[in-house]
């Protein structure tokens, strides 16, 4: 072979070799592609990862992601049924289910994004403004635990039994989207509500709620605490009396009982003799009552002094304050 | 292993080229030396890799998945024909919610912005608002799943997170959450964000759900933590009123029964004086009535004997004396006169 005939079986297999390559694609994993021919979408797309062939030239692929997308939406101002403005921030994953339809229907992922949002956020709107605010926080009929502190002072609106509750309502909006977006070769896995916030001026005014709310909290146990300790004191009060009552009646009682057998042991025994008693318990009482501050004042017709006047009154003793004639 | 199968030997390597070049004109033999050993050094360096201790290895050849490979080294097919990625299945992973942490240290140091503070402020089921720190513990259960299912793994797993905390905070009361419903709501959104990895496959497996520090919003605690006051003063009002009782209903008692003890002995004194002065008049009343008229006497005089020299002033007057006891002075002293 001549040195030019080399070159050229070499540049021949060189290009020979382009070909072939440029005839290979390969789909990972994470990937499925549609083949246009010329712009035209040639068939199903390739799901299966790994290396494929195409036709030289004319075709050309296009690669679709395979894998759950994003989607998250904005923070959407919705006042609900019960007129209260609220922020609501959903997300939503989804999938080209169908590449040749979403292929032919958005081109790409930049379009699809577009669409959902209108989709998702218009459905998450119109399901929050049909429903009350508590059907979207709540998800049971669950009663709250009653703390120590805080009974009864529930607000009656957050008391109210709810119809759906937030599950239902996501599910809603995820039926609601799932019937639309199958047009578009998309398929949802999910919807969920990922934030509800009040809007900036209606936060400031639930804030005032509960302010209002724990200072009745506090209120209320202040005055409980002065009812408590009333009641404690008024329980002591009484008790103290019913004590002091019952040893004023029992002191009594035992010491009416003692006088009473002394009495009864006096009178025993000075019935023996009455007129010997009232003799005796009268020198007695002479004894105890003259003291030195005493004036005794005597005629000379006392007993004891009668001998004063005359010796002639011997004889009549036994006879007190007789009188000299 | 196929890399160290290749028995790159430098002195092989060469002679090999030396015979190759033989045919090749002498001017161009180092160029091809230089390319050929350019291509060789790249061959073996992009078929070797290594799987750390805590990862997997998913090896992919043009896209296609084909193996897992545990830690260790391992070679692979050059040039592109077949890639690895590498998911750190046994590392515990963690993500933070309402807070981040700035620098894990022993004192660890945290950071909170305006996108913490959106994360962690909620509704909660009696419509108050809440703002809540929590933490998520998760492993990468399925290598697979979690790199081919989902695009964008981590930031769904935020976002599910998120949800799944409103939703149960949002079926509890600000006071449930504050106080004794904490294990609970932590419980059950672990549980549902767990539902939510198995509806999306995500080959991640929630392990824990910590609540951090759950508050009410900060205008509005100062009334909360008056509330917790309220509740001290309500305690110290009550214990103080117990405090008075405690001291003062045994004192009464004690001084009641002392009281009694003493109306006792009252009772057993007076007895037993009446007792002794009871004997005490028999047995003279029996002496007595031997010689009443003498006896009588006898008492008589030695009372008025025992008694009148005590007495302070005495004055003994004769009746027919008359208009003597006007003049005495009796003004300021009481005269006791005594029959």
């Amino acid at each position: 072979m001549s040195g030019r005939s080399k070159v050229i079986l070499a540049a021949l297999a060189v290009l020979g070799l382009v070909t072939l390559v440029s005839a290979l694609y390969t789909v990972s994993e994470t990937e499925q592609v549609i083949i246009t021919q010329f712009g035209e979408p040639m068939g199903q797309a390739v799901t299966q990862a790994g290396l494929h062939l195409k036709v030289l030239f004319a075709q050309e692929s296009n690669v679709f992601d395979k894998r759950w997308l994003e989607w998250n939406g904005n923070a959407n101002q919705v006042p609900t049924r019960d007129k209260k403005y609220i922020g609501v921030e959903t997300y939503a994953r989804w999938r080209i289910a169908n590449p040749l339809l979403f292929f032919q229907r958005l081109r790409d992922e930049r379009g699809a994004q577009s669409r959902l949002d209108d989709i998702i956020d218009g459905e998450t709107r119109n399901v929050i403004a049909s429903h009350d605010l508590i059907e979207a926080v709540r998800t049971t009929n669950r009663a709250f635990e009653k703390a120590e502190e805080a009974e009864d002072i529930m607000e009656a609106e957050s008391m109210r039994q709810i119809e759906l509750g937030r599950d239902k309502i996501t599910r809603l909006i995820l039926e609601r989207v799932s019937n639309v977006v199958p047009d578009y070769g998309i398929e949802l896995v999910d919807v969920q509500i990922q934030r509800i916030n009040y809007i900036e001026s209606v936060q400031a005014k639930v804030f005032d709620r509960m302010i209002s709310e724990r200072k009745r909290i506090a209120d209320r146990h202040r005055s409980e605490g002065q009812g408590k300790s009333a009641e404690v004191r008024g329980k002591k009060e009484r008790e103290l009396k019913v004590i002091e009552s019952e040893a004023y009646r029992k002191t009594q009682e035992i010491m009416g009982r003692g006088d009473a057998e002394a009495t009864s042991i006096y009178a025993e025994a000075y019935n023996h003799n009455r007129e010997l008693y009232r003799f005796l318990k009268t020198m007695e009482t002479y004894r105890s009552t003259i003291d030195k501050e005493s004036w005794l004042v005597l005629s000379t017709s006392t007993d004891v002094f009668r001998y004063l006047q005359s010796q002639n009154a011997v004889g009549n003793t036994g006879k007190s304050a007789v009188p000299n004639r | 292993m196929a890399s160290q199968g290749v028995g790159f030997d430098p002195e092989e390597f060469s002679r090999l080229a030396r015979e190759a070049g033989v045919r090749l004109r002498g001017s161009r033999r180092p160029l091809m030396l230089v390319g050929l050993v350019i291509v060789g050094l790249v061959a073996l360096y992009s078929s070797y890799y290594q799987v750390e201790p805590d990862e997997v290895g998913l090896v992919t050849r043009f896209g296609r998945f084909v193996r897992t490979c545990t830690p260790g080294p391992h070679a692979k097919f050059p040039f592109g024909i077949e890639r690895v990625q590498k998911v750190p299945v046994q590392r515990q992973l963690k993500q933070e919610f309402g807070f981040r942490t700035a620098r894990a240290d022993i004192q660890s140091s945290f950071h909170k912005d305006e996108k913490t503070e959106a994360e962690s402020v909620m509704l909660t089921g009696d419509l108050n608002v809440a703002t809540v720190e929590w933490i998520v513990q998760y492993k990468i259960s399925d290598p697979y799943k979690y790199l081919f299912r989902m695009r964008d793994v981590e930031e769904t797993f935020r976002l599910m997170t998120e949800a799944s905390m409103r939703t149960v905070v949002g079926d509890h009361s600000v006071t449930e959450l504050l106080t004794v419903g904490r294990e609970a709501i932590a419980a059950k959104a672990k549980e549902l964000l767990s539902h939510l990895c198995k509806l999306y496959d995500n080959g991640i497996s929630v392990q824990q759900l910590i609540l951090q520090n759950v508050d009410p919003p900060e205008a509005v605690k100062p009334s909360f933590n008056a509330v917790n006051q309220a509740i001290q003063e309500r305690e110290r009002a009550i214990n103080e009123a117990w405090a008075e009782y405690n001291q003062e209903i045994p004192r009464a008692r004690g001084l009641a029964e002392q009281k009694i003890q003493a109306a006792e002995g009252y009772a057993i004194d007076r007895v037993n004086r009446a007792k002794g002065d009871a004997q005490r008049f028999v047995a003279l009343e029996e002496q007595y009535r031997k010689a009443p008229e003498v006896t009588r006497t006898r008492i008589y005089l030695e009372t008025l004997a025992a008694a009148l020299p005590a007495a302070g002033k005495k004055l003994i007057f004769d009746e027919k004396a008359k208009g003597i006891l006007p003049m005495f002075p009796l003004g300021p002293v009481q005269a006791e006169v005594k029959p």
